[in-house]
């Protein structure tokens, strides 16, 4: 098995938020931990013209993002534990949750602030691609969920090949650090 | 009740009991504790295989009924008789007349909704204050021969129409559900008020027909394909779902290389994903912005002379009904012959706040970029003129020959409709007299005195004022009704109305007014079909998946035990139970309806039924193409661009015979607004339906309850981003978050609507209901509500 990855089309994103409350669903995640996330995005401003009218530039967007099972992951060097390693097969990366003694290093290696920590378990976890449902030939449950079909995934070479390179847009850290494994359709006011 | 029948139920809530306990076992750990991970999970499934090693997960699918325009499929993992996942419609179609029904957030919550703690458990009775909140368990039985009881006294006491049920959509909008279960009781024993209209689309309900002759207008979904040019005004399809595949044809349409406007205050989800472009207004202004439309459009002469000619009554002085006075076409009100304003681009800037260069660039490119769709959503047409929102829209429909054409769209209501099912839960009202939803307070305080100006109808005078009102999962009671501390102190009064039953899953700001109050069950425990809003073009079975938690009940069986009480059982339930009204529908469907209906196994296996077409449904294509064999509906059989019977009802100021711009009370040119010089409006929220699921915690993460305010009015009053505002008018104060966002107009605020009303010790609201600060004003034609006409002052609290 390649390299997994994500492919979003960000362009379609009306930030419904489906696909992150579906993960909880799944996960059964609490208020305040979420594998997959949906940031927005919006700046501009409105100027009022002498004949009353109003003009705007107003830009806006929202972005889905979960775990990108980097081809180099900060979070694995930065854990004192070795609780996180990467499927050599799959390049899916986890936290093992019998290993893991929540320290945290983690969430702040991320640039991407995919592993959550839950203050209850004083463990952290991250998504790790549906692994299991994967296994019984599922899709992911965020893939599954999108009501746009906005999100996909397989590897990501096939990915890169079929929607391009684009892997960071306005907003998000810089590619180079951690190489992720994520392929984006940008929103037209999200374009580099 | 008979002794059998108690017996029977007392085994059956035993059983109940049973599942719960199950249940709260297993499922306690996720949904409530929460957070827990995949260790836990993996721990949890490690469990289960020790105690039920045997018990395989089985998949049904079902469908919610509440009153959210889209209908998706939910399908329910279930083990051991507990929900243990919800996942949806997974298919991959290429096919778009079958396109996937998948859940928005709403849906992916529905888990956490079934198993919620604060799911009402039992009936209960008022014991504190009315409206208090203070309630004592009752057994079953009580509360059965209480209704009974009450039903009887208030009915022979004061007549039937002194009974109500009021607009409800909350776990409702099936086949049968409480609201329905309510009336055939009350049909059965004499009758009930009657209410007309809705508070989503009351004023356009009203007015389309006065245009077209029927409130059928639109086309199907499937036209937009081949539209060139996709107006939204005011309508926001991403957030409050119109019907579930209604954003894939807009994303097609946009791949075919439509382009698509968004007239809107809010810069709102639907633009960001699908517009080419926003355009903000301020709320009420729309008509001045059509006004000044249809100005550019007549004296850039691109109007459609021979559609105008041809098919309309009404746009200049050649084309008027007969005895009307010379110089009251349209025409003449837009060049501004009679009143000496022509309505220019700049005349409307000054008004709406559109620059007149993106007016004129608009209406040119509706009117010659064809085929155009201008697709009006109800928000707007929920103001003090909202009549004026609708007509206005058709007309410029009209104007451009953009009505009865494929891709075009006949603007109006749109509540087209070419699939339908059989809904064999019927009864008959003997009570003739009716009112408009929206004038239930006023039914309540001074019914007697209602007339026809008040849209009573059916009758001249009611016998009485409302005395028992059944609401039956719904929070129009106090939470989604207007002016909530008016309602509130009206309610509290027992002198009036003498008897509220109310059912619903969650202890609601309405449900704290009950007398009796009943747990219902969710559509996870119980048999339904689900219908898309304006009978989208599919079916989902809503098959029963568990059996009801604790001792929540349908309403159904709740009813047929009171009609018992009443001797009346037979006649209620017809012999059949709600899993036997599913059958016949689907068997009554395909026989009356539609010879490819499948048959209920069928529908059983496939869980959704989509009707196939041929080709789109294009809005009165069959006038367009024969008016002289097929006239529209109205008394001239033209469309009615001026309306003699509008004319004729004589109050032209506030009902005038052709849409235009009417100055609204609490709109910006209001006088008021030196007192308070915010306009409010509200939205449907991607997190609720209407005010369902506002306790849902997962979904106020995922979109929480804060008022949109752009930063220049922001700065005026030194606010913040975060910062708690108070939010005030005559009516009422509220407190909110802010968020502090561009994507909002200057001059207008928002507060998505549906917040339950959570007074403080002082009785200000602090979770940020709208409807503290809306007005029971009416709209002047169809007495509809206006909640999005408000204006507001805001300071930081």
């Amino acid at each position: 098995m390649a390299q997994l990855g994500f492919y979003i089309n960000q362009s379609l994103c009306t930030g419904c938020k489906a696909c992150s409350v579906s993960c909880k669903d799944k996960n059964n995640l609490d208020v305040g931990i979420n594998f997959r996330r949906v940031y927005s995005y919006e700046n501009g401003s409105f100027i009022q013209q002498q004949s009353k009218g109003l003009v705007q530039n107003v830009q806006a967007y929202y972005y889905s993002i979960a775990c990108n099972h980097c081809t180099n992951p900060k979070c694995i060097p930065s854990c004192p534990t070795g609780a996180i390693t990467k499927n050599k097969e799959s390049g899916v990366v986890t936290i093992d949750q019998k290993v893991c003694q929540g320290a945290q290093l983690c969430v702040k290696a991320c640039p991407y602030g995919a592993p959550q920590y839950n203050s209850k378990e004083f463990k952290s976890d991250k998504c790790d691609f549906c692994m299991n449902l994967q296994e019984k030939g599922e899709e992911p449950v965020c893939v599954s969920t999108c009501p746009m079909r906005a999100i996909e995934f397989g590897p990501v070479e096939k990915l890169r090949k079929k929607y391009g390179s684009i892997s960071q847009i306005k907003g998000m850290p810089k590619a180079s650090i951690t190489h992720p494994n994520i392929v984006i359709t940008p929103h037209k006011d999200a374009k580099l | 009740m008979s002794e059998n029948g108690h017996i029977s139920k007392l085994l059956k809530n035993k059983m109940q009991r049973r599942t719960f306990l199950k249940w709260s076992s297993t499922i306690g750990i996720p949904v409530i504790a929460g957070g827990v991970g995949t260790k836990l999970l993996v721990e949890r499934q490690q469990k289960e295989e020790v105690s039920s090693a045997k018990v395989e997960e089985k998949i049904v699918s079902t469908c919610s009924i509440n009153n959210c325009g889209g209908r998706c499929v939910i399908k329910a993992h279930v083990k051991d008789g507990v929900v243990v996942r919800v996942t949806t419609d997974t298919q991959e179609s290429g096919d778009l007349s079958t396109l996937p029904l998948r859940a928005c957030v709403r849906g992916r919550n529905y888990r956490s909704l079934l198993y919620h703690p604060d799911r009402l458990k039992y009936p209960m009775k008022r014991v504190g204050k009315r409206g208090e909140g203070k309630f004592e368990r009752i057994s079953w039985e009580e509360a059965i021969e209480t209704i009974a009881t009450e039903v009887k006294r208030i009915g022979d006491h004061y007549g039937p129409e002194s009974r109500y049920v009021n607009y409800a959509s909350g776990q409702s909008w099936g086949l049968h559900g409480g609201k329905n279960a309510a009336r055939k009781l009350l049909s059965l024993t004499g009758g009930f008020l009657n209410y007309r209209n809705d508070y989503s689309s009351g004023a356009g309900n009203v007015a389309t027909p006065y245009t077209y002759g029927t409130n059928n207008s639109g086309s199907s979904f499937d036209s937009l394909l081949h539209s060139k040019y996709i107006i939204l005004w005011g309508q926001n399809p991403s957030e409050m779902i119109f019907s579930t595949p209604y954003r894939e044809y807009l994303m097609q349409a946009k791949k075919n290389g439509a382009k698509i406007i968004v007239i809107d205050p809010r810069y709102t989800d639907t633009a960001i994903a699908f517009a080419d472009e926003w355009i903000p207004i301020l709320p009420t202004t729309d008509n001045a912005m059509m006004d000044a439309m249809g100005y550019v459009i007549i004296t850039e002469n691109l109007h459609d002379h021979e559609f105008l000619d041809k098919y309309c009554l009404g746009f200049d002085d050649s084309h008027m009904p007969d005895g009307i006075p010379k110089g009251e076409s349209l025409k003449n009100y837009l060049l501004g012959i009679k009143d000496g304003v022509p309505k220019t681009p700049e005349w409307a800037e000054k008004i709406c706040r559109v620059p007149a260069e993106k007016i004129r660039e608009i209406a040119r490119n509706y009117a010659n970029i064809k085929p155009a769709a201008l697709i009006q959503g109800w928000a707007a047409q929920r103001q003090a003129y909202g009549e004026q929102f609708m007509r206005g829209g058709a007309q410029l429909a009209c104007l451009t020959g953009n009505v009865g054409k494929l891709g075009g769209w006949a603007a109006g209501t749109g509540y087209w409709s070419r699939s339908d099912i059989v809904y064999p839960f019927s009864f008959e009202n003997p009570v003739k007299a009716s009112i408009p939803c929206f004038l239930w307070t006023k039914a309540v305080e001074k019914g007697i005195k209602m007339t026809a100006e008040d849209g009573l109808e059916g009758v001249e005078r009611l016998t009485s004022n409302i005395k028992c009102i059944f609401n039956m999962a719904g929070n129009m009671l106090i939470n989604q009704h207007s002016d909530i501390n008016k309602t509130s102190a009206l309610l509290e009064d027992e002198s009036k109305v003498e008897f509220i039953v109310v059912s619903d899953l969650f202890m609601t700001p309405s449900a704290k007014f009950a007398d009796i109050l009943l747990p219902g069950t969710t559509f996870f425990e119980r048999w339904d079909i689900g219908v898309p809003w304006c009978f989208g073009d599919y079916v989902i079975l809503g098959e029963r998946t568990i059996d009801p938690l604790y001792e929540c009940r349908d309403e159904y069986d709740v009813f047929a035990e009171v009609a018992e009480k009443l001797g009346i059982k037979d006649k209620f339930t017809e012999g059949k139970t709600t899993f036997d009204l599913v059958k016949e529908s689907v068997e009554r469907t395909k026989k009356e309806l539609d010879p490819n209906f499948p048959s209920f196994e069928e529908f059983r296996d496939k869980g959704v039924h989509h009707f196939k077409f041929d080709e789109p449904l294009v809005g009165f294509k069959e006038q367009i193409d024969n008016i002289e064999k097929q006239p529209f509906e109205t008394p001239s059989g033209k469309i009615e661009l001026f309306s003699k019977a509008l004319w004729d009802m004589n109050q032209h100021d506030e009902i005038p015979a052709i849409a235009k711009y009417i100055p609204s009370w609490e709109g910006p040119e209001d006088p008021l607004t030196e007192k308070y010089p915010l306009q409010l409006i509200g939205w449907h929220y991607k997190r609720r339906c209407h005010s369902t699921y506002d306790n849902q915690s997962w979904l106020e993460e995922a979109a929480k309850q804060e008022m949109w305010m752009n930063p220049l009015d922001a700065e005026k009053r030194g606010m913040k981003n975060g910062d708690r505002a108070k939010v005030f008018n005559e009516r009422g104060t509220l407190v909110i978050d802010v968020k502090v966002t561009p994507r909002i107009t200057p001059g207008v605020i928002g507060i998505p609507q549906g917040a339950w009303y959570t007074p403080d010790k002082d009785g200000l609201d602090q979770r940020g209901s709208l409807n503290v600060l809306t007005s029971q004003r009416p709209t002047p034609l169809a007495k509809a509500n206006p909640q999005q006409t408000n204006l507001v002052e805001v300071k930081k609290a």
